[in-house]
């Protein structure tokens, strides 16, 4: 049987990215199908009914939705060059520093990005306390695999490069070489990585993805 | 002869479904284990040692190391013990829409509990009937996902939903008696016939809490004065932007 593979995606969004690079790191042929976020296409709201959000895989006509299980789905689908590593207590370390990104960084940084004025002090020391972690979890060797990609490397796409990015165009100091230098010195050498590198968005495409968020939220 | 190292300790509270859902999958997999009871207002060296990015509870100890969240030693105990009963299927896709919709469990329906906690008069009823809606969005989901095969009890074996749900949704009795009237079989008529159903397993009936005690420590930790943990919990509830 013919394998059928397509990645609702929006370039421009770091859940997105994370899948494109699974995909290519497992050598999976797909069909990638952009999403206009301020205009969802009736696919999406149907592979997608409960969060109306990309990422969505569908493969052979089964939707999978949200990034960190769309990566295990593949990681146990397709075989080869695994993401997660094979020990259950490593397993467990990773889903842990995944699920942590998601649900305390990437919010976190949200917050001190979108703050206003009066919440922006106290939102952007909350992401500190996140960053703070992750620094530390870092020299623990934690997460930044080396060569290979694995979970945590995929889904810490958001702290090198978005939140970098992001930084610099709300002007709100998070990762700065000075607070946390070994984070800092990680998030520029995984930018370089090949792969990851094939599914950064460019200055200018992450500014209209940034202005289509601004749409939905009004 | 087993040495201590693999000996396996939870730490967790006997009131903290996210602990009995763990409690719960190390005693359907028969694994013996020792239980460190937590005095949440007065975290242990132990705890914060061993979970010290969150300091919550449950962390799992096993062979000198430590796995919190709950979800997460969920999947530990099922790939590190691999024997039956297993928790989660072998197929990939039927995995990832249980994984959904635990995930939809714990950050959704969970998260709405706080709301009405600290919520009265007739915001308290708008907070309720949200979180009755959420509910009807996990029926109409699980319907959906599943197609009459339910992941509930499925061939009366407890699954890794039956385990997140179940430990949570099921102590329903103490909440309602404590805080207020939530789940209601009119409403959400198809997820109160699985709780119905969850609460009659004999293996859930031994591992949840009484209901009476429950409730009174529903009604000592929500109802004021608070403690200083609840009320910063409060606190930041309060101060978060309402939908």
């Amino acid at each position: 049987m013919a394998e059928e593979v397509k990645l609702f995606g929006a370039c421009g969004s770091p859940f997105s990215s994370r899948i494109q690079v699974a995909l290519k790191l497992k050598g999976i042929s797909y069909e990638y199908i952009e999403e206009d976020l301020t205009n969802k296409s009736p696919l999406l709201l149907k592979y997608n009914p409960i969060h109306k959000k990309i990422p969505v895989l569908l493969h052979n006509g089964k939707s999978i939705v949200e990034s960190l299980v769309i990566l295990e789905y593949i990681d146990e689908t397709w075989k080869a060059n695994p993401i997660l590593p094979e020990d259950p207590y490593d397993r467990a370390t990773a889903r842990f520093w995944a699920k942590y990104i998601d649900e305390k960084c990437v919010a976190a940084a949200g917050k001190a990005f979108w703050a206003k004025e009066k919440e922006r002090e106290k939102a952007v020391e909350e992401a500190w306390d996140c960053l703070k972690t992750l620094e530390g979890a870092l020299k623990d060797k934690k997460f930044a695999g080396g060569e290979t990609l694995g979970l945590v490397d995929i889904a810490a796409n958001f702290i090198a490069f978005w939140l970098r990015s992001f930084q610099e165009i709300f002007g709100v100091e998070l990762l700065t070489e000075e607070k946390f230098p070994d984070l800092f010195k990680w998030s520029e050498e995984y930018v370089e990585h090949p792969i990851i590198k094939e599914y950064l968005p460019s200055r200018d495409e992450l500014i209209v993805f940034l202005n289509k968020r601004l749409q939905n939220l009004k | 002869m087993e040495g201590k190292e693999s000996e396996v300790v939870l730490i967790g509270t006997w009131a903290s479904a996210f602990c009995k859902r763990v409690e719960l999958a190390l005693k359907l997999k028969g694994i013996p284990y020792e239980f460190v009871e937590e005095d949440l207002e007065n975290k242990s060296e132990l705890l914060l040692r061993n979970n010290p990015v969150h300091r919550k509870v449950p962390v799992l100890l096993h062979k000198g190391k430590a796995i919190p969240e709950s979800l997460v030693i969920l999947e530990y105990i099922d790939e590190y013990w691999t024997k039956a009963p297993r928790l989660l299927p072998d197929d990939p896709y039927q995995r990832a829409k249980i994984r959904f919709w635990a995930n939809y469990h714990d950050e959704k329906i969970a998260q709405a509990i706080t709301p009405i906690i600290f919520s009265e008069g007739k915001e308290r009823e708008k907070v309720i009937e949200d979180f009755q809606q959420l509910l009807k969005v996990f029926e109409e989901g699980i319907e959906r996902d599943f197609q009459g095969k339910s992941p509930f009890l499925h061939g009366g074996n407890l699954g890794f939903l039956d385990l997140v749900v179940g430990t949570y949704a099921c102590n329903y009795q103490a909440f309602h008696d404590s805080i207020a009237v939530v789940f209601e079989t009119e409403k959400n008529p198809q997820f109160f016939s699985w709780l119905m159903a969850l609460k009659d397993h004999p293996r859930i009936k031994e591992t949840l809490p009484p209901s009476d005690k429950l409730a009174t420590k529903y009604k000592e930790l929500f109802l004021p004065p608070y403690s200083k943990r609840i009320a910063t919990i409060r606190e930041r509830y309060l101060q978060s932007p309402k939908a």
